[in-house]
């Protein structure tokens, strides 16, 4: 089922126009890739469906982005709830300078009305083991979250996200800052996430995308270029400029 | 020829950097060999803890106690003032304000930190004072209030421009993710951004506290200048800085009232380095 379909949507930075026309529906349960060249708008794209684009001075959008059917793009839409539905995932680590049981409350301790502390436990536990990370931490909840190491951040991260129980994970390069063998562990992890969520990953690495992902959508100068299942654009890419890019023909 | 002008350079350079530092050895040597010697005829004990400052009697009494309250008292009440304003205005300006807003109040605060001592103490006499003075029904409007309230004006400009500063340099990433997990501006800034920046802002604030304690003009202006333990925040007091002020002029020098105002000094000296060194502490801490 599609979770999130965008129609005709544009986006321009003060003049420069940054998304051309994208049209594209993410599925439920899928993990989707957008990969393409540094500069051709991956990230601008990923930051419009939890509307993080809004703090930029002068920028301007038009077309739909439908989430569960409805238009998350027009003024009335609570971005509150909608950040809590589509959470995000960055590429540097970057949990709070706070312990590592309070990043995980965050999401809890800012939503809720009153909190109540078995349900904070029951948070930070279900949320630590769902990115394997209780049986390494569950002694050193109080630490400070940046005696961590890069890939424990990240894990913590996912699950700070998690803990708020959104649907779709957006996650922008997200092992850009790790080692191989986290790279590999976070997405096993990607892999067992999808069973309960919408994940979209924007990622730099063709093989990363070529492994992980189910479909994938490459984009050039702000255009989509192509869109579809991720074997079909790795093995017979239909447009030029796809093949030319994941053949590494392209500069 | 160049080697020799490199040199020159070199060796100027080094005597400026060991001229600074001989003074400041030579200054506390004076400001010690000075104080140390009431120690002959008073304990410490008896000078820090006397409740009598009797400079002039016969024997006179050398108790600083009046004196160390009345600075602590001006001090802290300064504090409670310029704390949650400077904070508070911090914060609008590094989060909240829009740019032209941001650029006149930061002007404005440049300003109020180039207006001399003497003339905020002037301005505090002829209006803070009656003021302090009608609102509590008092005597006089000489108060410690009316030092702390003239204080806070003065160390406004430095907590401001400090705490802002540490919150300018809280990762924008920290800001990025609370927002993106829903919070809102004020969440954001009172869990991510505060606690992030606290030693920054900790230190902002011992900083431009700590210029209070040294603050002599305005304070001996407005604070009335009695040498007596103060009961109220509404009394007169007499602080340290001012009493130097005041009477250095009348010792005769190489008396014990003489060398007291020094030790004096010395404490003085000693509160605003610890207070100092505190704040450096802080500030390295967040690096
Ligand atoms: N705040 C902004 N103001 C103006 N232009 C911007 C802004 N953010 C991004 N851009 C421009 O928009 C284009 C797309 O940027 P975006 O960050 O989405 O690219 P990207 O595909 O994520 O690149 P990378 O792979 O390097 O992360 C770039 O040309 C960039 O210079
Ligand atoms: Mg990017």
């Amino acid at each position: 089922m599609a979770k999130i379909i965008t129609k005709d949507l544009n986006l321009w930075y003060g003049g420069f126009h940054a998304l051309k026309n994208i049209s594209l529906s993410f599925e439920s349960n899928r993990i989707t890739a957008i990969i393409g060249p540094s500069g051709c708008g991956k990230s601008t794209l990923l930051r419009v469906f939890n509307r993080m684009n809004d703090f930029i001075e002068g920028l301007r959008q038009d077309g739909e982005v439908l989430i569960d059917g409805v238009n998350i793009l027009n003024g009335k839409t609570d971005l509150v709830a909608l950040r809590k539905r589509v959470g995000m995932v960055f590429q540097r680590p970057n949990p709070f300078p706070l312990s590592v049981y309070e990043n995980i409350v965050f999401g809890e301790r800012i939503h809720a009305d009153s909190v109540n502390q078995d349900t904070l436990d029951e948070v930070v536990e279900n949320s630590l083991k769902s990115v394997l990370l209780w049986d390494e931490l569950k002694d050193k909840l109080n630490k400070s979250a940046l005696m961590l190491s890069l890939e424990q951040k990240q894990r913590l991260c996912i699950a700070r996200v998690i803990a708020v129980k959104p649907d779709v994970l957006l996650m922008d390069e997200p092992c850009s800052a790790l080692d191989p063998q986290a790279t590999m562990r976070i997405e096993e992890l990607m892999r067992e996430l999808k069973n309960n969520y919408t994940i979209i990953i924007v990622t730099h690495s063709m093989q990363q995308a070529a492994r992980v992902s189910d479909d994938a959508g490459f984009m050039l100068l702000g255009e989509l270029i192509e869109f579809g299942n991720t074997d079909q654009i790795f093995t017979a890419p239909h447009d030029k400029r796809t093949e030319d890019y994941i053949t590494g023909r392209y500069g | 020829m160049r080697k020799f002008k490199e040199f020159i350079v070199e060796k100027l350079i080094l005597i400026c950097g060991i001229a600074s530092i001989f003074f400041v050895i030579l200054i506390f040597l004076f400001l010690l060999k000075e104080g140390l010697a009431v120690f002959k005829t008073v304990s410490l004990f008896k000078f820090l803890l006397g409740k009598n400052w009797y400079p002039i009697s016969e024997p006179p009494q050398l108790g600083i106690l009046p004196l160390i309250l009345g600075s602590l008292l001006v001090t802290l009440g300064a504090a409670i003032i310029s704390i949650p304003i400077g904070v508070g205005c911090a914060v609008y300006i590094a989060e909240v304000a829009p740019t032209q807003t941001k650029e006149i109040l930061k002007a404005g605060i440049e300003l109020l930190a180039a207006i001399p001592s003497v003339v905020l103490g002037f301005i505090g006499m002829v209006t803070l004072v009656p003021l302090v003075k009608n609102v509590f029904h008092l005597p006089t409007g000489l108060t410690a209030l009316s030092g702390s309230i003239m204080l806070a004006f003065m160390a406004m400009p430095t907590i401001v421009s400090i705490a802002e500063d540490a919150l300018y340099s809280v990762p924008k990433s920290y800001k990025e993710g609370a927002f993106a997990l829903g919070a809102t501006r004020w969440q954001t800034i009172h869990r991510v951004m505060l606690p992030a920046a606290s030693s920054g802002i900790l230190a902002a604030v011992m900083l431009g506290v700590g210029r209070g304690i040294g603050e002599t003009m305005a304070v001996m202006m407005i604070t009335g200048n009695a040498a007596v333990i103060p009961h109220s925040i509404l009394a007169p007091v007499r602080t340290l800085t001012a009493t130097i002020a005041a009477e250095m002029g009348e010792a005769v020098v190489g008396s014990e009232h003489y060398f007291a105002l020094f030790a004096i000094g010395i404490v003085l000296f000693v509160i605003s380095f610890a207070v100092n060194v505190t704040a450096d502490l802080f500030l390295h801490k967040r690096q």
